[in-house]
This record gives C-alpha cells, structure tokens and sequence, in this order.
C-alpha cells in the first residue's frame, strides 16, 4: 500500500463530484464521458456544441494541472501497443453497449441510486479486478 | 443568452472534471490498475476517489432535483430506463475488461489528450472506433429485438 495518496483523491475527487453536479444544476445533464462522447461521433441536431465544449474543458483541465506545476512526465502505457489498442476498443465497444462508464454509472448513475448503474458498476468493476488478476498473476505471474 | 450559458456551463465543468482526474491520478494507468490489483500492491486510492465524487454528488443531487428545472436549461435530461438487462451486463462486463487491460476509462483517456503522445493517439483512436462499433452493434441488437417481436405477433 505505498502507493496509497489519501488526500489527492479525495481532493481530486470531490473536484468530479461537484463538476457532475454543477452540470446537473445549471445544464441538467449527466456528467457521463462516454455518453457526452458518443453525442459528438454520433451527433443528434441540437445536441452536439455542449458535448464538444465539455470535453474541450476536460483536456483544458489537463493543461491547466500541467501549467500548474503538475508532473505527467511520469505516466506512460503500461502495456505493449497491441494491449493498448485492443484495451481502447473494449472499452469504446462496452461503454456503448453497456450505456456509460465510471463517470455515468459510477459517479452520477448510483448518486441516483438507478438500479441500472449500480449493476453496471458492480459488474465492470468486478471484471476489472479478474482481468488484471488474470493478466498480473496467471499469465504474468 | 441561455445557449452561452449553457456552453461556459459545459466548458467549465468540464475543467474541473479533468482537473479533478489529473489531481487524483486516474489519468495514471499504472495507479489504476495497482487499484484493481487486489492479489498484488493494491493502491485502494481510486476508491476514496470515486468515494469523494459519489459522496459530493449523492447529496447534491438530492438537492439540485428539488428544483423544478436546471438553471440554464428548461429540464433535466436523466436516463428513463430502469430495467436491467444483458445488454447493460454485457456491455458493462466488457467495460470492465478494456479498463483492466490497458488500464483507461474514457475520461482519463481523453483528458491525457493534454499531453498527448503516440500511445494515447492509439488508445483514444481505438476507444472511438469502438465507440462506432459499439453503436453498430446496439443497432443490430435493438433490429433483432424487433424481430422477435414481430414474430411474436
């Protein structure tokens, strides 16, 4: 448990949780990354500029973190470029069948308490945990 | 006047939403999976993470759904949909797989946009294929869906 930064999580946390609701409050949307993203692939008209600011803000969020002194020289890939690839197009494929993501389901669906994202976040936390258990532990270990 | 609104609305909630993932780490893939890693090193700081977001916005939310309508905006636009069914588990489950593997969920992949390098690109090019894929399959999905029903009748 080295690893373990207690106070940039809740910090950093509670900085997602009060964006969520704020664009509740003022836009009364859900804060769900994948659903805001797949309304810029798949544009519906009317409901396409708010999606393409949100996600603008996020990476802006990244360049003021990283003008702010925050070190991302540290963070690379952790797994070979096929992984990454392959990673990338579960995640695109299973946020979409399965209708949202950590953000959607986990932070905003269960404050909800939608049986729906409860149900979502158990399961894809649930075939995190075996997936790198299987990656870690039988085939790498 | 509400539409500009509405747009600084998206923009600056999206800059706490990135700022947030980058304060905490999650855009460190390696954190999130030492997260998931319960055999291993396991790193539970992604759980206070989602602790703090859920806890933060379960209050608010209670509250911000009193109100009869958002402030810039005429209603709340919330899922209607209650069941659960395969799709959802389905979808979730391979959710699930794609973050463990590689380590990025979808806001975290994109908000690394800021300091963008070749991995990145691939990751986010792939997260946005699948995306398209995934649309493709719903379509399939809900046509087969129709189907039986039809057949039924």
């Amino acid at each position: 448990m080295e690893n373990f930064t207690p106070v940039s999580a809740l910090v950093g946390g509670a900085l997602i949780g009060l964006s969520a609701a704020l664009l509740l409050f003022l836009k009364g949307r859900i804060a769900g990354i994948s659903g805001i993203v797949r309304g810029i692939i798949i544009p519906e008209q009317g409901d396409f500029l708010w999606r393409l600011v949100f996600l603008a803000g996020l990476i802006a969020g990244g360049v003021l973190y990283q003008l702010a002194g925050g070190d991302v020289a540290h963070i690379q890939a952790v797994v070979d470029k096929p992984l990454i690839v392959l990673g990338g197009l579960i995640v695109g494929i299973g946020t979409t069948l399965g209708s949202g993501c950590t953000s959607g389901h986990g932070v905003c669906g269960i404050a909800r308490m939608s049986p729906r994202s409860i149900a979502a976040t158990l399961t894809f936390m649930a075939t995190g945990v075996i997936t790198v258990f299987i990656v870690r532990h039988i085939i790498g270990g | 006047m509400q539409v500009k609104r509405g747009l600084f609305s998206a923009f600056a909630t999206g800059l706490l939403f990135g700022l947030g993932l980058c304060i905490s780490q999650m855009i460190d893939p390696a954190k999130v999976i030492n997260f998931l890693d319960l055999a291993g090193n396991w790193d539970p700081s992604l759980a206070l993470v989602m602790g703090a977001a859920l806890g933060l916005n379960f209050f608010a939310t209670k509250v911000i759904l009193k109100r009869p309508a958002p402030l810039f905006s005429d209603v709340f636009r919330l899922p209607t949909k209650q069941e659960i069914d395969r799709k959802l588990i389905a979808g979730s489950a391979l959710f699930g797989i794609g973050w463990g593997l590689a380590g990025y969920c979808p806001g975290p992949a994109l908000t690394s946009l800021s300091f963008v390098n070749f991995d990145i690109l691939l990751l986010v090019g792939a997260y946005v294929l699948g995306t398209g894929l995934g649309v493709l399959i719903n379509k399939s999905w809900k046509d087969q869906k129709a189907d039986k029903a039809e057949a039924v009748f």
